[in-house]
């Protein structure tokens, strides 16, 4: 099965971004695909590298981005979303004049169409929310 | 797009206007999304009903100081977004009614919600 994945809470918050994760590391080591893992709302500080959790606690972002880079998962952050809750990459930090940028290894800023896309060509949409 | 598949889309909105961002950012992908020429469908249940109450009063003289952005769903119609649907029930437990509501909808009840809900390839839920 191929599927879309949607997570629109966000780390610690709320366990909708716990259960993404599991979702998606159990859909993936039984054999299924995952087309894409599209950030939203509140979900786009899952990609948030300045995250410094305690350390006796799991590492949510760091969990995605040790995820993606093991089966190359395409992880987008709604770029609307990150923009108005100070997530920038590089390129839009330069763009925007502001002097950082903190999206985790892994993750990419792209637009909502990126979602539109995800839905069309997955067999299952998983949406991951209050 | 790379191919002409068209999927049948509904979004599910939950949530009252203001408090969250939840119901200005399901629009947001409402608009984008009608780009791409898909079935669309939003449907409008619990405290989403709210959504499209008439006559909201946002501005800082008048409300909470946040920008009043119902009007958009009236703009819906211009994207070919045109399939609205509330839950009778989460509407009259508001005290609401058609009238008050600021577009043509469809009322449905649950079981035609739930029928809705059966038919669609995708939806989203906020």
């Amino acid at each position: 099965m191929k599927f879309g994945i949607l997570v629109n809470e966000g780390p610690y918050q709320h366990q909708a971004s716990d259960s993404a994760y599991q979702f998606t590391k159990a859909a993936l080591e039984n054999g299924h695909e995952i087309y894409r893992v599209f950030f939203y709302h509140d979900g786009v500080y899952n990609a948030s590298r300045l995250t410094v959790p305690p350390q006796d606690d799991r590492n949510i972002v760091t969990r995605w981005s040790d995820l993606g880079k093991k089966y190359k998962l395409d992880m987008v952050v709604c770029i609307a979303a990150a923009q108005r809750r100070g997530l920038l990459d590089e390129n839009e930090a330069k763009r925007q004049g502001k002097d950082a940028d903190n999206i985790a290894e892994g993750f990419r800023i792209s637009g909502l169409g990126q979602l539109i896309e995800s839905g069309i060509q997955s067999e299952r949409m998983m949406v991951f929310g209050d | 797009m790379e191919e002409e598949v068209i999927k049948k889309f509904l979004y599910v909105n939950r949530k009252a206007p203001y408090g969250t961002i939840y119901a200005l950012e399901s629009l947001e992908v409402v608009l984008i999304g009608a780009a791409f020429d898909q079935d669309v469908s939003l449907a409008f249940i619990d405290d989403g009903v709210y959504q499209l109450k008439k006559d909201q009063q946002t501005s800082v003289d008048s409300g909470i100081g946040v920008k009043d952005f119902s009007r958009t769903y009236r703009a819906l119609e211009g994207y070919d977004v045109e399939k609205l649907y509330v839950d009778r029930k989460s509407m009259e437990e508001r005290g609401l009614s058609e009238d008050d509501l600021l577009v043509d909808v469809q009322v449905f009840d649950e079981a035609q919600m739930a029928e809705l809900m059966e038919q669609q390839d995708v939806v989203l839920s906020f």
